[in-house]
């Protein structure tokens, strides 16, 4: 996690871990409430597993919808380490899934969620993972 | 005389019927300032003399889906008619103090994010009714963005084809090849909207992919 320099001092975040279990028997509706109670809250969130992409971009919508009625509230950073990219073979692709479904996701992946007001940038690329934190 | 009128009448249906089947929705997604819109125009003015919307420097120019209906692209004599939709760039924050530093004044920077959080959802709901899809990505930009992905996952997850369109090509810190290998898995086209450069491998590419459509 890197601080960039230059920036204002960050009052009060917390970094919350989240295992899977937590989410996997909710629906998504109840999921994304979650998620984005936690991110309210000032917190950054690093779940265990990744959400489904019509939740990626639920969680999306529910956040601009959110923008301008939560006091202060601008929108999320979010980032997914994948679990070592995809399976050359169909075999592969197809151990993966009968996996995924008997732990309910893709517990191998991890997803960073964070208040922008907070993370100001994740930056990605298929070797690491930055945080940019600032006020 | 009756005969006639009823056959008018049929002929008049069916083919609107079998025309609209035919118009393939065609719709550019990708983050802000990607030149979504500048990619649109440029085929919309080539094609019908007219563009669909502006483009600006501020982020979020485009704050509602545009349309231009019947877009008949001609290349190497094949033909295609298409119902372009341009959308609002697609991000996870929007914070009205961003437009602050292009000059817009306070109230309409407020005004300007409020419709730009909506014209996001509105963006997103439109994804199902796609027939096909241009990402359009800016070159010069880190390509590992989640939201790029994202909207990708989704595209698949729907089975609707996918073109990533690699745009600025004309700018010095343009990096195709690094698009590329973000998405090994799809065709990448570099183009640059701004001065019409490598527009017929678009074509040829969403010619292609339009044989895909369902």
């Amino acid at each position: 996690m890197v601080k960039k320099k230059g920036v204002k001092k960050i009052k009060g975040f917390a970094i919350q871990f989240m295992p899977y279990q937590d989410i996997k028997h909710l629906n998504s509706t109840e999921r994304i409430k979650k998620i984005l109670k936690i991110v309210f809250g000032n917190s950054i969130l690093i779940l265990q597993g990744r959400l489904k992409p019509d939740e990626e971009t639920r969680l999306i919508e529910d956040t601009m919808a959110m923008i301008g009625h939560v006091k202060g509230f601008k929108g999320v950073e979010l980032a997914v380490i994948g679990s070592g990219g995809a399976p050359e073979s169909a075999i592969e692709r197809f151990k993966q899934r009968i996996v995924a479904s008997l732990s309910g996701g893709d517990l191998g992946a991890i997803t960073i969620i964070g208040p922008a007001t907070i993370v100001k940038e994740i930056k990605q690329d298929p070797k690491k993972i930055e945080l940019i934190l600032g006020k | 005389m009756e005969i006639k009128v009823f056959t008018n009448f049929f002929k008049k249906v069916l083919g609107n019927i079998f025309r609209n089947k035919k118009d393939i929705k065609l719709g550019f997604y990708g983050p802000p300032n990607a030149g979504k819109t500048s990619l649109a125009n440029r085929i919309c003015k080539d094609f019908t003399g007219e563009e669909i919307g502006s483009v600006s420097k501020v982020p979020h120019e485009t704050r509602n889906v545009q349309f231009k209906e019947k877009v008949e692209i001609k290349y190497k004599g094949k033909s295609m008619v298409f119902k372009m939709i341009d959308t609002p760039g697609i991000t996870t924050k929007v914070d009205y103090e961003d437009f602050l530093k292009y000059k817009v004044k306070k109230k309409e920077a407020k005004s300007r994010a409020k419709e730009a959080t909506q014209g996001i959802i509105e963006s997103i709901k439109w994804l199902d009714d796609m027939d096909l899809v241009v990402i359009v990505l800016d070159s010069t930009e880190n390509p590992y963005n989640q939201v790029n992905i994202t909207i990708i996952g989704n595209l698949v997850a729907r089975k609707i084809p996918v073109l990533i369109v690699a745009n600025k090509s004309d700018l010095k810190k343009a990096n195709i090849k690094k698009i590329e290998e973000a998405f090994p898995e799809y065709e990448v086209v570099g183009i640059s909207a701004k001065y019409g450069k490598n527009l017929e491998e678009f074509y040829e590419s969403i010619f292609k992919l339009s044989k895909k459509v369902k």
